[in-house]
């Protein structure tokens, strides 16, 4: 018997193997969008958590890591929707990336605030299109929604930041 | 005008947002897995079961007057 077809049939030992040979990928993916590794991590093993409990409906001559990608991705949305309120864009986002001095840090929290303030499915197209420069069809198979919708959620993020911006006195034209 | 601004914009996410600087996993989460399959799920209640429980409690305060009627058909 597969590995794939052992793991369908609820064979522990598949599941970890499948686990492991994934965990990093997977956990790589989510911390993209989340932009935060401990986040990540956790979120990691919710989705393991998913996948695990829904073998039955995976059907072994498909693309574990396809569907691995999509649980994941679905998991990392649930909780940019939790965290919406709660949260601006992670304290470590500064630590793991370096913004450009060139522009002003009145502007840099402008724009954190509006990107943090983005409904969950519009910010995390926008993560990974804007940010992460992912093409538009690794993010709409993770998504699960086709391509033209990914272009236009991002295209309407890109509506509701400078909506935003505007709103907050940030003149783009007149920016730094 | 309005292209114009966006293509700004975005210019600007990127320089204020940067990329992910790829993380290497730290640990293997199979020891956390482990835990997390050990764990027994925690029952949620769907949000149609509250909001009908919400319905018939308001009716009962409402109209209390069915109460026994309705302890008559249980």
């Amino acid at each position: 018997m597969e590995l794939l077809e052992r793991f369908a049939a609820g064979d522990p030992e598949a599941f970890e193997t499948l686990f492991r040979g994934h965990q990093k990928q997977v956990y790589a993916w989510i911390g993209r969008i989340v932009r935060d590794s401990g986040i990540a991590e956790d979120l990691t093993v919710e989705t393991f958590w998913r996948i695990y409990r829904s073998r039955a409906r995976f059907d072994p001559a498909g693309n574990f890591g396809a569907w691995a990608y999509r649980i994941g991705t679905n998991v990392a949305l649930d909780h940019l929707r939790r965290s919406r309120r709660e949260t601006e864009l992670p304290e470590n986002l500064a630590a793991d990336s370096k913004p450009d001095p060139a522009v002003r840090r009145e502007t840099r929290e402008h724009i954190h605030q509006a990107f943090s303030q983005l409904p969950a499915r519009y910010r995390l197209v926008a993560t990974l299109a804007l940010i992460e420069e992912e093409p538009y069809e690794k993010i709409a198979d993770a998504a699960g929604i086709p391509v033209s919708l990914v272009k236009i959620r991002v295209f309407r993020a890109v509506r509701m930041l400078r909506k935003k911006l505007t709103s907050m006195g940030l003149e783009l034209g007149a920016r730094r | 005008m309005n292209q114009q601004n966006g293509m700004e914009l975005r210019k600007l996410l990127k320089q204020t947002i940067t990329p992910m600087t790829p993380t290497e996993l730290q640990r293997d989460l199979w020891p956390e897995m482990l835990k997390r399959l050990d764990r027994p799920e925690s029952v949620r209640v769907p949000w149609f079961d509250w909001a009908l429980a919400a319905l018939l409690s308001a009716a009962l305060l409402l109209f209390p007057g069915v109460i026994p009627a309705l302890l008559y058909h249980l």
